[in-house]
């Protein structure tokens, strides 16, 4: 859909529409990316994905890699987690409900209504099995129900803990188990008042003591007042016995996924950053999460850029605001998060794989895609590298949007597709020949090649 | 005024005189409230602009075109009758853009904001003035 807005009886207007700025010189991504100067039209940039059926087409991967589709029709998948067996659960629904305040988030709730599924959340986890291991999941239970826009997900030993849209939730776990033994034992509530981002991503800290919650703002950059602001675009520490939290790292707009990087236990976030002022403003990001840190939001960008549109400011707080690792482009909209393996093959043995959702305010559009940033010394190193792509064709049509990606240390990608309701799986061309080989094998074995 | 004029005067129908007046208090409600937000930077502010904005438009523009076709069925085409008509749709226009203006997230529609509701409110209040004044109700009593 080009420009809806447009429609409106204004031709003459239409001169006044923001033009793109040419990007074709700027660095998007990467520790520097180009900052251009902010600026928006008397319309804000919508080019909204329509949705198409994937028919016999697949999304691409690299050449030597496979995908199948594990699981269809789900309600929903936004994240997975893969169990120590090798089974993956499915976190399934779709939250929010934020009150449309004005005019605008009546007709802009109406158009992003159309690039996303029809179909109803599932408030629930799907548990998927492959028994044999010949890549087929064969076995599909529904873990758990009832559940309230479920969307983070973490084993610690034998909890399980949930991410609910509005409370840190916690299963009882034995492995080979297919449905949860009881209802849910709350942790601790999480902020959820209007909840404009309402996913909670999350990660429990290598010693399982902790629980880290992304909590997104409650807007895109305030209007829904400073207030709704309190406990939003932050990340908490949750005790994981007690439910006491504490903020962790604050000013991160909306904080989607969170890993920890093997290793060395660091806390790393996708974030995506602030819309409506421009095709190359605000980059989303990666970063590591340094405790206590600031990130800026919603008072300033990209370390200290300072944004004009929030009332009062707080140069004080511009001033303490640090810049994140690695900026992945605006709009891309990150939604998944991990840390790869050597499994996955030498090009893609040391990074990241992150799920991009595509982007609604910009043209042309971005996302729709996982890409790979490789890691060198515990640091991104180079570009993005496009890893799983052909979710959306040139003329629009959208066939997937990603959002959770999980890698499944066989050497596997696990990607949730939240529009075509489907669990992708992109296996590593070793791991694809002998799809039979214990998770032991490979885990214990050298890494390797392409 | 003339003799000529006192002979245009024809009686504003009371429909059109509703829809008229009421656009006026709409837009001005616009202006009192993006003042309250310039001065308070409380959104709850900008959200009731942004509602009475349209408002508005709603009646400024069904009155628009209840003039426009007035004019083309009766050829009423005083000089004072198609500056009322120009003045409701600078109203209109202008009363539009505003609309989208304060669409813009938080601050960001500010000054822009502020500065074309008092020129809305004003021009508003002047189309009506001058659509009471030459399509007056009651004319000849």
């Amino acid at each position: 859909m080009r420009k809806p807005l447009a429609l409106l009886p204004a031709a003459a207007l239409l001169g006044l529409l923001a033009a793109c700025g040419d990007a074709s010189d700027q660095q998007l991504y990467g520790q520097n990316p180009d900052l251009p100067d902010p600026h928006r039209g008397l319309f804000p940039t919508m080019e909204i994905a329509r949705p198409g059926e994937w028919g016999d087409r697949r999304p691409t991967v690299p050449e030597g890699y496979t995908i199948t589709a594990i699981a269809t029709d789900l309600q929903i998948p936004r994240q997975t987690l893969v169990l120590p067996g090798g089974d993956i659960l499915v976190a399934e629904g779709r939250g929010g409900g934020a009150p449309r305040l004005n005019p605008k988030d009546v007709i802009a709730g109406i158009i992003k209504a159309k690039g996303t599924t029809s179909v109803a959340g599932g408030n629930r986890l799907t548990l998927l099995r492959d028994a044999d291991g010949d890549g087929t999941y064969e076995t599909r239970t529904i873990f758990a129900e009832d559940l309230n826009a479920p969307y983070g997900l973490a084993l610690v030993g034998n909890h399980l803990f949930v991410a609910n849209q509005d409370a840190l939730v916690r299963f009882d776990y034995r492995p080979g188990q297919t449905r949860a033994s009881g209802p849910p034992i709350k942790i601790t509530d999480l902020p959820s008042e209007i909840n404009h981002h309402w996913t909670k991503s999350l990660a429990a800290s290598p010693d399982g003591r902790f629980l880290y919650v992304g909590i997104g703002s409650n807007s895109n950059i305030t209007e829904r007042g400073m207030t709704a602001e309190v406990d939003r675009a932050m990340i908490w520490q949750v005790d994981a016995e007690t439910g006491a939290h504490r903020p962790y790292a604050t000013g991160l707009r909306n904080p989607t996924a969170l890993a920890i990087q093997p290793g060395t236990g660091q806390l790393w976030a996708a974030v995506n950053e602030r819309d409506e002022i421009g095709p190359n403003l605000v980059p989303d990001y990666i970063t590591s999460v340094r405790e206590g840190a600031f990130y800026g939001w919603p008072y300033s960008y990209w370390g200290q850029n300072v944004d004009k549109r929030v009332r009062p400011q707080d140069p004080e707080k511009v001033a303490s605001a640090i810049r994140p690792d690695y900026a992945l482009g605006s709009h891309v909209a990150a939604l998944g998060l991990d840390f790869s393996v050597p499994a996955m093959g030498s090009r893609f043995a040391q990074g990241v794989f992150v799920g991009e959702h595509g982007s609604w305010n910009r043209d042309p559009p971005v996302g729709y895609k996982v890409v790979f940033v490789p890691f060198l010394n515990g640091r991104p190193a180079g570009p993005p590298v496009d890893f799983v792509s052909g979710f959306r064709d040139e003329d629009g049509t959208t066939r997937g949007r990603p959002v959770g990606v999980t890698v499944d240390p066989r050497g596997a990608l696990i990607v949730a597709d939240d529009l075509s309701n489907t669990i992708w799986r992109v296996t590593a061309p070793a791991a694809s020949a002998t799809g039979n080989t214990p998770p032991e094998e490979t885990r214990t074995g050298a890494p390797q090649e392409r | 005024m003339s003799a000529q004029a006192q002979a245009e005067r024809y009686p504003l129908h009371p429909f059109h005189a509703v829809l008229l007046a009421s656009a006026v208090p709409l837009f001005l409600g616009a202006l009192l409230s993006d003042i309250a937000y310039s001065q308070s930077y409380q959104l709850q502010w900008k959200n009731f602009a942004s509602w009475l904005i349209p408002g508005g438009l709603i009646f400024s523009g069904i009155a628009l075109l209840w003039a426009l076709v007035e004019l083309v069925r009766l050829r009423r085409r005083a000089l004072l009758t198609i500056l009322y008509l120009l003045l409701l749709l600078a109203t209109w226009l202008l009363g539009f853009i505003n609309a989208l203006v304060h669409a813009k997230d938080a601050w960001a529609s500010m000054p822009m904001a502020l500065i074309l509701s008092v020129i809305v409110t004003a021009l508003a209040c002047a189309a009506t003035w001058l659509g009471f004044s030459t399509l007056r109700t009651g004319a000849g009593r």
